[in-house]
């Protein structure tokens, strides 16, 4: 499968924030990659970054096998993207919006063509509405039909279901999964619900103030059998190295701050007794039973990944 | 570009506000058309002053068209500037608080052409307000007030241009407040790509014209001759120069002349470099621009 | 004693012949003047006024007995000043008493000109004094330099065509004085634009002003209403 997406230690900072700290991912064709974190945790930044609304302080980026920033017209031509709400002119039609951004994208669309997408999210008979009068639910909408209307290869959602009501967000679920499915496109979907991630991806990513904590196949971050567990130590940088050496390092989580491990909920004595013998002073083990409490627990305020970062 | 300078008219001419202003502009003329219909004899005798110690002179025919005109032109330039920010000063932030902005900035398009499209677009309507003011203020007054000689009034006396040699110094000088109005709209272009709210630009851009005509005016000596050369609003009245005739040495007019052409191309010259200088900042700040909204 | 009784008769006789000398020219040239009972005329007038920057103009001269005379522009706007009604003779004659005084000869260009000087009686009279130079040959005023009450001293200089038998110009110049013009404040539309101006006060002090006009066409003695001069 080639790489779609293939982004290598992406840095921003704004004054002396870092947004987006070294974030290395890769989204596969086909893939309908879940983007998660907080808010705040960098994946506005990210995206906005491979939508070149933002310019990365370092990094690379490369979207279709080319990097991004030298064949930039050539590249969003075939990215169609909802970037957090999806604001449209409100003071010009649903189909006006949607003929002007078919214009922008450069394909010529005929009427009948403009309409058939209204209709695909079902607002054909709002087309000559202006969009001021429209709800939530269907300014989305319109911006799915808008992200869609020039056959894009590549879709970028951006939280696609803030601000929309169960049956919108039940709705949306089904048109990912439609669009991956049904119309082999490859899809990034952001979102800050782990809930929402793991009922449409394949693969996931957690971000935490702009760093890689976890990236995996959903069926494997979320295999109910395996354990996450985190350990503090006097010297994290040596516990880590030993791991790295060692034959456990296939648990190690990548990118993750401090040590992240998942494995077997047998095994977290026996790593133990072997980090001991090797003199590293072990504080504390804190087992979480799944990805969801691991998720949970970097929302919670002075959690242990938190201070362990600090 | 031309897709998108269709797209960039299309939005502007789909935004009430837009009308807003050339209905400003129409009520405005009529206002004054009203008044010198009904007491044009007086205002003009007000305006000539002690002349009619001197000379006698047909008042009556001095209210014509094209005098009706000229002093809406010269009261109404002034203003201009101000419907001209409310648009331009919307074209990139009026974008940004409505949300579009990344919309835009995320298609197949260089925020070069972005940034030049909303400027040319801003340059057909400003094209069409001032086309609209010619037709109100020039043609219905020609119709209402009839055709004869301009007089001008300056500090150093009456001039009086042949009915047959004006019409020329108004498309000149229509022209002329063009450039003039694209400087204005070139500064609120500038500041709309540094705001991410609409109003802000536009209240600048007036603030802006505000202070730099004061200080334009204002007859201090250091700002005469230190900062008055450099302001843009020294050289925006530059249209008026087509209506200073040329003259023999013994106070004849020369038909088909003007009084300092060198004048009125520096003027020229200057706005214009305003204009490049302008419109290469602003889309020097936007292509580095990261857009948040 | 009676030699200065003789000299002092002689002297009088020739004074008295010399007024009687320009009275009678006076009475000629004003008769020719009086063949004229109206007339109307077209004119190219030129106006050189510190003030005023003004195309040379086409007009229509409109002219009556004893003293009405019209300058109209139908086309398009010419400033007229004020005295301008001043501009035909009769005007001088019109009041009829005055004292004719010989003033001697004087040259105008290449033509010599009998100089007289008129005081009309009635010192009422908006004119105070009026001195003519008058082309004894052809019996016609060539110019006029008159001081009145009220509007300042002008000068009238005639150059004679076909008409002349009519004692009627076919090249008026009429020199006035203009009052101080001053603008009302705040109601100029100037624009610097950095040509040199004389200053305001240079320009439009209490000077001079020239009307040039340059007659023909004249249609004299056909009649002429009233209406013209309302």
């Amino acid at each position: 499968m080639p790489a779609i997406i293939k982004v290598n230690n992406l840095s921003k900072k704004f004054k002396k924030i870092n947004a987006v700290d070294g974030l290395s991912f890769t989204v596969q064709e086909g893939d309908v990659y879940g983007f998660l974190g907080q808010n705040g945790a960098g994946k506005s930044t990210t995206i906005r970054m491979l939508l070149t609304l933002v310019k990365p302080t370092a990094g690379d980026i490369s979207i279709f096998g080319k990097n991004l920033f030298t064949h930039r017209g050539e590249i969003l031509k075939d990215i169609g993207a909802i970037i957090e709400k999806p604001d449209l002119y409100k003071y010009l039609t649903a189909f006006e919006n949607l003929a002007l951004f078919a214009k922008i994208s450069g394909i010529k669309a005929e009427k009948s063509f403009l309409m058939d997408h209204l209709k695909m999210v079902e607002l054909d008979e709002r087309a000559h509405d202006k969009v001021h009068t429209f709800s939530q639910g269907m300014k989305q909408r319109l911006g799915i039909a808008v992200a869609l209307v020039h056959n894009p290869k590549l879709i970028i959602l951006d939280e696609p279901t803030n601000g929309l009501d169960p049956q919108g967000i039940a709705d949306m679920r089904t048109l990912i999964l439609k669009l991956s499915r049904q119309m082999g496109k490859t899809i990034l979907v952001s979102s800050h619900l782990l809930s929402e991630i793991e009922l449409v991806a394949n693969k996931m990513l957690i971000i935490h103030k702009g760093r890689k904590m976890i990236e995996g196949k959903v069926a494997e971050l979320l295999d109910p059998s395996k354990s996450v567990v985190y350990i503090e130590t006097l010297n994290d940088e040596k516990a880590r190295q030993v791991i790295i050496e060692s034959s456990w390092q296939r648990y190690l989580q990548p990118g993750a701050k401090g040590i992240l491990l998942k494995m077997d909920k047998e095994q977290i004595p026996v790593l133990i007794s072997y980090l001991s013998q090797l003199d590293i002073g072990i504080l504390a083990v804190k087992p979480t039973h799944s990805l969801e409490d691991y998720f949970i627990s970097l929302t919670t305020p002075n959690n242990y990944v938190e201070s362990s970062a600090n | 570009m031309w897709n998108l300078l269709q797209i960039e008219l299309f939005k502007i001419f789909k935004k009430p506000r837009t009308y807003l202003a050339f209905a400003v502009i129409a009520a405005f003329i009529f206002l004054i058309q009203l008044g010198l219909y009904v007491n044009g004899k007086d205002w003009m005798m007000f305006m000539l002053g002690s002349l009619d110690e001197t000379m006698v002179v047909d008042y009556n025919k001095l209210v014509n068209g094209y005098a009706v005109c000229f002093f809406v032109l010269n009261l109404l330039l002034v203003h201009v500037p101000i419907l001209v920010a409310l648009v331009a000063g919307d074209v990139v932030s009026g974008e940004a608080s409505m949300g579009t902005l990344r919309l835009l900035a995320a298609k197949p398009v260089s925020r070069t052409s972005i940034i030049l499209s909303k400027y040319f677009a801003t340059a057909v309507y400003v094209f069409a307000l001032l086309i609209w003011i010619a037709v109100i203020s020039l043609l219905v007054s020609l119709a209402v007030f009839g055709k004869n000689d301009l007089i001008v009034a300056k500090t150093s006396g009456l001039q009086l241009i042949e009915s047959s040699d004006v019409l020329w110094r108004y498309f000149c000088a229509f022209a002329f407040a063009f450039i003039a109005m694209m400087v204005v709209a070139a500064i609120s272009l500038l500041l709309s790509t540094l705001s991410d709210n609409s109003i802000g630009p536009i209240v600048a851009t007036v603030g802006i014209i505000i202070v730099c005509t004061l200080v334009s005016e204002m007859e201090i000596p250091i700002y005469q001759k230190y900062i008055r050369p450099y302001l843009f609003t020294t050289y925006m009245l530059g249209w008026k120069g087509f209506f200073y005739i040329g003259s023999t040495a013994d106070g004849e007019t020369i038909k088909g002349s003007i009084e300092y052409l060198p004048g009125i191309i520096k003027s020229l010259v200057a706005l214009l470099v305003y204009i490049v200088a302008l419109v290469s900042s602003s889309v020097f700040i936007f292509r580095k621009k990261d857009i948040l909204s | 004693m009676k030699k200065v009784l003789l000299i002092n008769l002689f002297i009088q006789l020739c004074l008295f012949s010399q007024a009687q000398d320009v009275n009678l020219l006076v009475q000629r040239v004003k008769e020719k003047i009086n063949r004229v009972n109206d007339y109307t005329a077209d004119a190219k007038m030129k106006t050189n006024v510190s003030f005023l920057k003004v195309p040379v103009a086409s007009v229509k001269l409109y002219f009556k007995k004893p003293d009405q005379l019209k300058i109209v522009n139908e086309k398009g706007i010419s400033f007229i000043p004020k005295g301008a009604v001043n501009m035909n003779m009769n005007n001088i004659f019109s009041s009829g008493k005055y004292t004719v005084l010989d003033a001697g000869s004087d040259k105008l260009g290449k033509t010599v000109v009998k100089v007289v000087k008129l005081l009309p009686e009635d010192n009422n009279e908006d004119v105070v004094l009026s001195t003519l130079y008058i082309d004894e040959v052809n019996e016609v005023i060539l110019k006029t330099k008159t001081t009145t009450r009220d509007n300042g001293t002008y000068e009238l200089e005639m150059q004679y065509g076909n008409n002349i038998s009519y004692s009627l110009p076919a090249k008026i110049i009429f020199i006035f004085n203009t009052k101080d013009y001053k603008m009302p404040k705040g109601v100029t539309f100037d624009f610097e634009d950095g040509s040199k101006k004389k200053t305001a006060d240079e320009k439009l002090k209490n000077k001079t002003g020239k009307i040039e006009l340059n007659i023909n066409n004249y249609r004299i003695n056909k009649g002429i209403t009233a209406d013209v001069f309302k």
